[in-house]
């Protein structure tokens, strides 16, 4: 979809203001499709950076099986049913993340894991990137809209609590990203331009303050962008060893299976962090053009259905859900081609890990939802 | 809640729709950003990567050659190769590296300076998921327990590698050789290719000499590798082409037989085949086990060997410089024929002490006591070698220009080096006038020629110049160049032939003759009445099974001050003389040529001579009982 056809799409005569809510099941048929297009996609590729490892394959299908019956779970439900839900669900999100600090799990050098033994181990935080934009779009849902400088402080707020709890784990990426979705409402809330620039200017100019609160890591991570050869075997070995993989897949790709530098070792994280990497490799510019395409309909259609509706917090999240995806998409494949400083942000459903996954697909049930609930 | 506005939906929707179209022509142009990036990456610098990956994966490794066989003249091989076993340690597989350490030690020898060891090599730049070695040399005990715990010790690895081995260890050291690993100091002087694959070379003996040979051709390999380092295809050989095999003239049965005559004195035997002058057997004691140069040497060990007062690493024979003492006779004998300042009929008076005209200073024979002053007695030149008369050559000396002597007896070899292939060797010193003014900015004076007479004074020989000369005597005056090689399969490569040496000029055949006949008077001239024997015949002329010449001698080390007398007993062992006798036989027709040192051994009759005895003995005596 170009963004001509979005803008038609967005003028065009719309008749669809039912409420859908009981009759038959709420799905969107492009957004269904365009997934499971992404997803096979991304099981294609896994398949290949997995080099043979079946039953590592056959535990990323199960989860995205799982996923899949989570968002089809979730386009059933009312957006009304996720606004009530929105302050309990984001009230308990942020005392896990909160309790992390306290009695969490330590895992190379941050504390991320909640951990009951021998049930269950998740991240908290991962929760917070729904219940973050859930919460500031209930807080706007009966407010004004141009947020007022208070209201604006109040949502500022209740992203950056939780978001706070997480920077100190240490566990910049997913701060950011919470952070950014939450964000994402407020830019959809239509605040002012005045206050952004503002904001943005008060931003860079703390930036050399801020270098000084990063941790060692995170500098070297910074420094690292800017110069790889610096520290060849050391810090820069991923990224040169990703754009290789990228650059020495040309046009058409060297094949599936075909990749010396993921089979051979060469590429870290082949399978989960740096996966566009084996894409860029294996299926060439062509691939991972395709790839892209794909996203920008998700994208695409995400705001689509937000533009649609009717209501404000479903406007707001459905939106806010769509930018923070697009968040994920940008900085992954942005950050493996060496543009940003190395973060943990997985490829949206196609690196391998379930709890990405689960989230993602979630959030397009809650897409899903509020399209057929359009109406409310 | 306190309302102060009014929500205006349709503000609300206009003003969402306008965010989102903005925001979605951002994320247009942030995605079309990473289409321009990836197409930077993979079309525009599409050959600069391509060329990244292939080098990452692709990998040209030497391949060392085989080095050469070094055998004796009886095909038993003095120098071969051995497979050793390096245990080496991939750190980023090994998530607790002290505990596997802990189990290693358990499993093999790992000792203290293993560990740090490799903790230093950790420490050096070095691609991931490369190995690094913790213990060389394993054995193979070590090698098969590793083996068989292989599949639980995750990230440990044990590589293969061809290293030099000397079979008879200390027995060979000096002469054969050894290689050593091959530092920065070499890496610059040798051809970077050829070398790309090997760890050592020659560096000792025949080792050295001939490296061009046995060195062999380095191959190659293109091989795909990954990460790790690990090999997963070979995409082309060019297989290494190992060194020649040469063959010694060296006969270990002799040089064992040799060895075993010098027991454990300090000394050196070298041993010739008279028609080729092939080294038969070239002794240094005390020698070194080798081994250990090529499997890594404790640096405690090393400091042993370096730092000990009997020098195992000097090899004597070739670099150990000593006065020849009476074995230098012969030549002044010969030279004073060949110049007409003496003739076979003439004799001197020997009282046992020499003077020069005008001057206070009286040298000594060396068989004068307080007690028994008498001297030798008439002394003629036969007899003046059997009873290796010092007043004689004192005399004769005297009678002489230093320079003629000096001239004579470069063509002997002294002071040069006439060995055709062996490395190192030191020249030894002929004094002459020119040299003393050069060296020591004085004249010669004629006390330098009586010290000279008797081999003693600033002359200096190697134990391989002695046997030469011995050599060259048992040849009458014809030279054939010491030589180790006896054989290779193919031309050696790397050396320049030398010329052949001229014969001796002076002496006649008959000349010749008679010395032989003299020094044959040294060794069994026997139960003839006081001060008639031959010097070394009540020490070994006995019971010879064959004829047999020679010559001893006895070099000073210290200085005996007039007045003082020389009496080994007191004399520090290290301040003692050294024992020379030179041999060859059988006279008439000699086979073998042989010099024996033995430092500060005291008298050569009674200490080198029945060395030199044993050594012509178990080369002689199995071919007269063959025949």
């Amino acid at each position: 979809m170009s963004s001509q056809d979005f803008v038609r799409s967005l003028q065009g005569p719309s008749a669809v203001t039912t409420n859908r809510a009981g009759s038959g099941v709420g799905w969107d048929p492009i957004l269904v499709f365009t997934l499971l297009l992404v997803i096979g996609f991304g099981l294609t590729v896994l398949y290949s950076a997995l080099g043979g490892q079946e039953t590592v394959f056959k535990n990323q299908l199960i989860r995205i099986a799982a996923g899949l019956v989570v968002m089809m779970v979730a386009a059933q439900l009312s957006p009304r049913f996720y606004l009530r839900l929105a302050p309990l669900f984001y009230g308990i999100a942020v005392v896990l993340v909160a309790l992390v600090l306290v009695v969490g799990v330590k895992a190379k050098g941050s504390t991320r894991w909640l951990e009951i033994p021998g049930v269950l181990r998740f991240q908290p935080s991962e929760l917070l990137k729904i219940a973050v934009p859930m919460m500031v779009a209930w807080y706007f849902h009966d407010r004004p809209l141009p947020p007022s400088f208070r209201d604006l402080l109040i949502g500022l707020l209740i992203l950056a609590v939780p978001a706070a709890c997480i920077v100190v784990q240490p566990d910049l990426g997913t701060s950011i990203l919470v952070a950014c979705a939450g964000g994402a409402v407020i830019l959809l809330a239509g605040v002012y331009w005045r206050w952004l620039m503002i904001a943005a200017g008060a931003l860079a100019a703390a930036a050399p303050a801020l270098w000084f609160t990063l941790q060692d890591y995170q500098k070297q991570r910074i420094l690292t962008m800017f110069d790889p050869q610096s520290d060849p075997l050391g810090a820069g070995w991923n990224i040169i060893q990703s754009t290789t993989a990228i650059g020495s897949g040309g046009l058409y790709g060297k094949g599936l299976l075909q990749g010396t530098q993921s089979h051979l070792d060469f590429l870290p994280e082949s399978q989960t962090d740096f996966i566009i990497a084996v894409i860029g490799e294996e299926l060439g510019f062509l691939g991972v053009c395709l790839l892209l395409l794909l996203y920008l309909v998700l994208i695409g259609r995400g705001l689509y259905i937000a533009s649609q509706a009717t209501q404000t917090f479903s406007r707001l999240l459905c939106g806010a859900l769509t930018l923070t995806f697009f968040v994920y998409v940008f900085v992954n494949i942005a950050m493996v081609s060496g543009m940003l400083p190395v973060v943990g942000v997985p490829l949206p459903l196609v690196s391998y890990g379930g709890t990405s996954a689960l989230t993602l697909l979630a959030s397009f049930g809650i897409i899903m939802s509020i399209h057929s609930h359009r109406g409310w | 809640m306190a309302r102060t506005h009014i929500k205006n939906v349709a503000l609300e929707r206009s003003q969402f729709l306008s965010r989102a179209l903005f925001c979605f022509a951002v994320i247009t142009v942030l995605l079309l950003v990473l289409v321009g990036r990836y197409w930077n990456l993979q079309i525009a610098q599409h050959e600069t990567f391509q060329t990244r990956a292939d080098d990452n994966r692709i990998q040209v490794q030497p391949l060392a050659p085989i080095r050469g066989i070094i055998f004796d003249r009886n095909g038993i091989p003095l120098a071969d190769n051995k497979a050793v076993y390096t245990l080496a340690i991939v750190p980023e597989m090994v998530p607790d590296r002290e505990a596997l350490l802990t189990e290693l030690a358990a499993l093999v020898d790992v000792t203290a300076a293993d560990i740090e060891g490799f903790e230093k090599r950790l420490k050096r730049r070095r691609r991931p998921y490369s190995d690094v070695a913790l213990k060389l040399a394993l054995t193979e005990q070590a090698n098969a327990v590793l083996a068989v715990n292989r599949h639980r010790l995750p990230g440990v690895t044990v590589t293969r590698q061809m290293v030099r081995h000397y079979p008879f260890g200390a027995l060979f050291a000096h002469s054969v050789g050894s290689v050593r690993r091959i530092n920065q100091e070499d890496q610059a002087k040798l051809d970077p290719v050829r070398y790309s694959g090997s760890t050592f070379m020659g560096k000792r003996g025949v080792e050295k000499f001939y490296e061009e040979t046995l060195h062999g051709e380095v191959g190659y390999q293109r091989v795909e590798t990954n990460a790790h380092g690990r090999i997963t295809q070979v995409l082309d050989v060019q297989p290494a082409k190992p060194g020649q095999n040469i063959t010694l003239q060296l006969d270990s049965r002799l040089q064992i037989a040799a060895s075993a005559a010098l027991g454990d004195r300090r000394g050196a035997i070298v041993a010739l085949d008279t028609r080729s002058g092939g080294v038969l057997a070239m002794v240094s004691n005390p020698g070194y086990d080798p081994n250990p140069f090529v499997t890594g040497i404790s640096q405690e060990d090393y400091r042993k060997l370096a730092d000990s007062r009997d020098t195992p690493l000097f090899n004597r024979a070739v670099n150990g410089q000593y006065a020849p003492g009476s074995t230098f006779k012969p030549i002044v004998g010969l030279a004073g024929i060949s110049h007409g300042a003496v003739t076979w009929d003439e004799t001197i008076e020997d009282r046992g002490w020499f003077k020069l005209p005008d001057q206070k200073r009286i040298f000594r024979d060396w068989s004068w006591t307080r007690e028994n002053a008498g001297g030798q007695g008439k002394v003629d030149l036969r007899r003046a070698i059997y009873r290796s008369s010092n007043v004689f050559f004192y005399d004769l000396a005297t009678r002489m220009e230093v320079d003629d002597i000096a001239r004579f007896a470069d063509q002997f070899g002294i002071g040069s080096r006439t060995a055709l292939d062996i490395a190192d060797a030191s020249s030894g010193l002929l004094p002459n006038r020119v040299w003393k003014k050069g060296a020591k900015g004085e004249s010669w004076y004629p006390g330098d020629s009586v010290n000279f007479g008797i081999g003693q004074g600033s002359l200096l020989v190697t134990p391989l110049q002695l046997a030469t000369v011995s050599n060259l005597i048992a040849n009458r005056g014809q030279w054939v160049r010491p030589r180790m090689l006896l054989a290779s399969d193919a031309p050696v490569t790397g050396t320049t032939p030398k010329e052949p040496m001229p014969p001796v000029i002076g002496p006649k055949p008959d000349d010749w003759e008679r010395m032989v006949d003299a020094m044959e008077d040294v060794v069994h001239r026997g139960r003839k009445g006081y001060r008639q024997n031959g010097t070394a015949w009540s020490h070994i002329g006995r019971d010879v099974a064959y004829r047999m010449a020679g010559k001893s001698g006895t070099a000073q080390v210290v200085e005996i001050l007039q007045g003082e007398e020389y009496d080994a007993e007191l004399l520090s062992e290290y301040r003692r003389k050294h024992a020379w006798f030179m041999a060859f036989a059988p006279a008439d027709k000699p086979t073998i040529a042989v010099a024996v040192l033995v430092e500060n051994g005291g008298g050569g009759s009674s200490v080198a001579a029945p060395v030199a005895r044993e050594v012509l003995d178990s080369y002689l005596l199995p071919q007269i009982a063959q025949r």
